[in-house]
């Protein structure tokens, strides 16, 4: 398995001031330039560490957000691409179907990956509805955007001998050719996120790899979707690598310590929805069946334990959380055994994006969080022998 | 020539897009056009309507259970899709009636054909920018709650409010798709054109802007800057009304409509 450090970057000084939204809306006079100056350093810091820890390193962007500062990812990428020199960097994400300008993010993709000597992993995403109010781009044709903005991406990066001709629904080119061309060939790998099975399934037809977040015990389903639709395309079970989760994980030898910290951590969770209504669920966004469902009041669950009771992830328990496959937390016998567990409900995860700063958590707290895990937990996860990709296959199959 | 041809009860087929379609009463035709909010809040007025007059009343493609054709994403699109529906229905002394949305769909096809239309009713119009970039000419409705938008948009916000627990699916999943058509066809630039205003001064046939008086999502002075831009135009505020007068005061809606179209 490998694991990919990640932190939202949060701003959390103002996370108890926010008169009910922490996005979108949350004035900027709150942000002190100086405070976020020093949680910058210092989380670039402890990206820095885990390069030195063997850890990987996953970056994403939100916008106009307290709960996450990185806005615009490609700086992190940059800062990175130069200041690592082991672990790969994963974009999860790119919302490419808000840019306005696909050339410019295979531009800055590439860029990326020849600075890093070929340790960029290039997700691309459509965003979460809160981002809409920030780009203004037009919820309804969101994913059309996407899809037109993946192919000109991956056109962009695999054509070397002459500009190409692009005049699509949204974006129109007539002399593409990228400088510099990109260092793994054909292209970075490319990773996606989901919740849902129709979405599954179109990744795993494209053998993209696919992660999902906060879907707990309820990942397996997902995961049989792309493993069906990759088998019908390809002829093979999908391996572990395939697939990808973020999980929230707390480490310490000390159990109380561990439960403080995978209580901080969790914090992530408990603000990530405070946002103002009408920015939730923009027209569009949704299909129009799960908007009806809303009118009529059905809202399913997102989140269930292990013994399938529902949860509110927002709210509940750190015990809830830990049952639920959501928080990985104990000692590091204890957080190793999690983790098997949730693999073996996957039927194999080859990639655990690691949520191992959130919210408060001391840069003590955090450095000693991502070091115990690097050497106790790492090593064990990287000699873990995932469930056999055939028989989980062959059980969706059948 | 237009090949499409009426299909079954309630709808009509122009160029291969199947559209639900309301057709009441006899007289002189009125082509009924209604507002991002969907052709249910609109039935009482068209009945009254369609006691003098016969109304045709489409659902929008995209909106009810009317078909959408892919690539169909603008204002632009909607007028081109209504000008061969009117060239397929081939109505003599046609009065075309819109509402917000539908009033910004009658003003784009105004301005590219006025052939088949003989005078133009617009309530609560949007469309246009009047305002400075700076200036929010029409209020965002996807960024307040949505007792907030019945504040806005209606005299009495109890007018707009619907129990989705207890309609009939059908109208539950029309709500949905209007909230979902409204964005597709005026998220951005948000509900207006900016190459209509410059346009404007071609509708030179009779035209009626109607405006419930306690629309809060438009200012009466966006309505009466937007009706000084076509030649001729007249400006009748309707009382005890907001956003969409022909759902909270169908009847006076529907009697300054037809007083109009009998050249009063």
């Amino acid at each position: 398995m490998k694991v990919y450090q990640f932190s939202e970057q949060p701003y959390y000084p103002t996370w108890n001031d926010h008169s009910g939204s922490l996005r979108v809306i949350l004035p900027n006079r709150k942000c002190d330039p100086h405070v976020a100056a020093d949680l910058f350093h210092r989380y670039y810091d402890e990206y820095q560490l885990c390069d030195e820890l063997g850890l990987n390193v996953m970056l994403n962007e939100h916008h106009q957000s307290a709960t996450c500062m990185s806005s615009a990812v490609v700086v992190g990428l940059s800062i990175l691409a130069r200041a690592t020199k082991r672990a790969r960097l994963l974009v999860l994400g790119y919302p490419i179907g808000h840019r306005p300008d696909p050339l410019r993010v295979a531009e800055e993709l590439s860029t990326i990956d020849v600075i890093s000597r070929g340790r960029l992993d290039m997700g691309f995403i459509k965003g979460i509805p809160y981002e809409i109010a920030a780009s203004n781009r037009n919820p309804t044709e969101l994913m059309d955007r996407f899809w037109e903005a993946h192919d000109f991406i991956l056109k962009a990066m695999t054509t070397h001998d002459q500009n190409f001709n692009w005049e699509g629904e949204f974006f129109h080119y007539r002399q593409v050719n990228i400088w510099p061309r990109v260092w793994q060939e054909p292209h970075p790998p490319v990773w996606s996120t989901t919740g849902s099975t129709a979405q599954a399934r179109v990744l795993g037809e494209r053998g993209y790899v696919m992660a999902t977040l906060g879907t707990g015990f309820g990942t397996r389903k997902i995961f049989d979707a792309y493993r069906k639709a990759y088998l019908a395309k390809f002829g093979k079970a999908p391996g572990a690598d395939r697939f990808a989760y973020l999980g929230l994980v707390a480490v310490s030898h000390d159990e109380a310590e561990a439960r403080r910290r995978g209580q901080i951590i969790a914090g992530y969770l408990r603000t990530s929805a405070i946002v103002h209504v009408p920015f939730r669920n923009p027209p569009g966004y949704m299909p129009v069946e799960d908007n009806a469902r809303m009118l009529r009041g059905e809202t399913p669950p997102r989140g269930f334990t292990k013994d399938r009771r529902p949860l509110n992830i927002h709210a509940c328990s750190t015990e809830d959380l830990i049952d639920a496959g959501i928080l990985f937390c104990g000692t590091p016998d204890q957080v190793y055994g999690q983790l098997v567990e949730f693999c073996e409900h996957c039927g194999g995860m080859g990639n655990l994006l690691m949520m191992g700063h959130g919210g408060e958590l001391t840069p003590a707290q955090t450095v000693d969080n991502l070091t115990l895990f690097s050497r106790e937990v790492l090593p064990r996860l990287e000699a873990y022998r995932q469930p056999d990709a055939e028989a989980a296959a062959a059980a969706v199959a059948a | 020539m237009l090949q499409a041809a009426r299909s079954g009860e309630g709808s009509l087929v122009v160029e291969g897009l199947r559209v639900d379609m309301i057709e009441r009463g006899s007289g002189s035709p009125i082509l009924f056009l209604h507002g991002e909010n969907g052709i249910e809040p609109a039935l009482a007025a068209i009945d009254e309507l369609a006691k003098t007059s016969h109304v045709i009343a489409p659902t929008h493609p995209g909106f009810g259970g009317s078909e959408l054709a892919p690539g169909m994403r603008s204002v632009d699109d909607l007028s081109y899709f209504y000008l061969d529906l009117l060239d397929q229905l081939d109505l003599p002394d046609l009065t075309v009636v819109g509402v917000s949305l539908g009033a910004w769909i009658a003003a784009e096809i105004a301005v590219k054909s006025a052939a088949r239309m003989a005078r133009l009713v617009m309530a609560n119009a949007v469309g246009v920018k009047v305002g400075t970039r700076e200036t929010r000419d029409i209020a965002d409705i996807f960024a307040i709650t949505d007792q907030e938008y019945l504040e806005l948009a209606y005299c009495d916000p109890n007018a707009g409010r619907r129990d989705f627990k207890a309609l009939p699916d059908a109208e539950v999943h029309a709500a949905a798709r209007a909230r979902e058509a409204t964005a597709r066809f005026a998220w951005s630039p948000y509900f207006h054109n900016p190459r209509l205003k410059s346009r404007l001064h071609r509708i030179r046939m009779p035209t009626l802007f109607l405006w419930g008086v306690h629309d809060r999502m438009l200012s009466e002075a966006y309505g009466r800057a937007y009706c000084a831009m076509i030649p001729g135009a007249r400006f009748e505020p309707i009382e005890r009304a907001g956003h969409f007068p022909d759902h909270e005061q169908p009847k006076i809606f529907a009697e300054r409509v037809l007083a109009f179209a009998g050249g009063k």
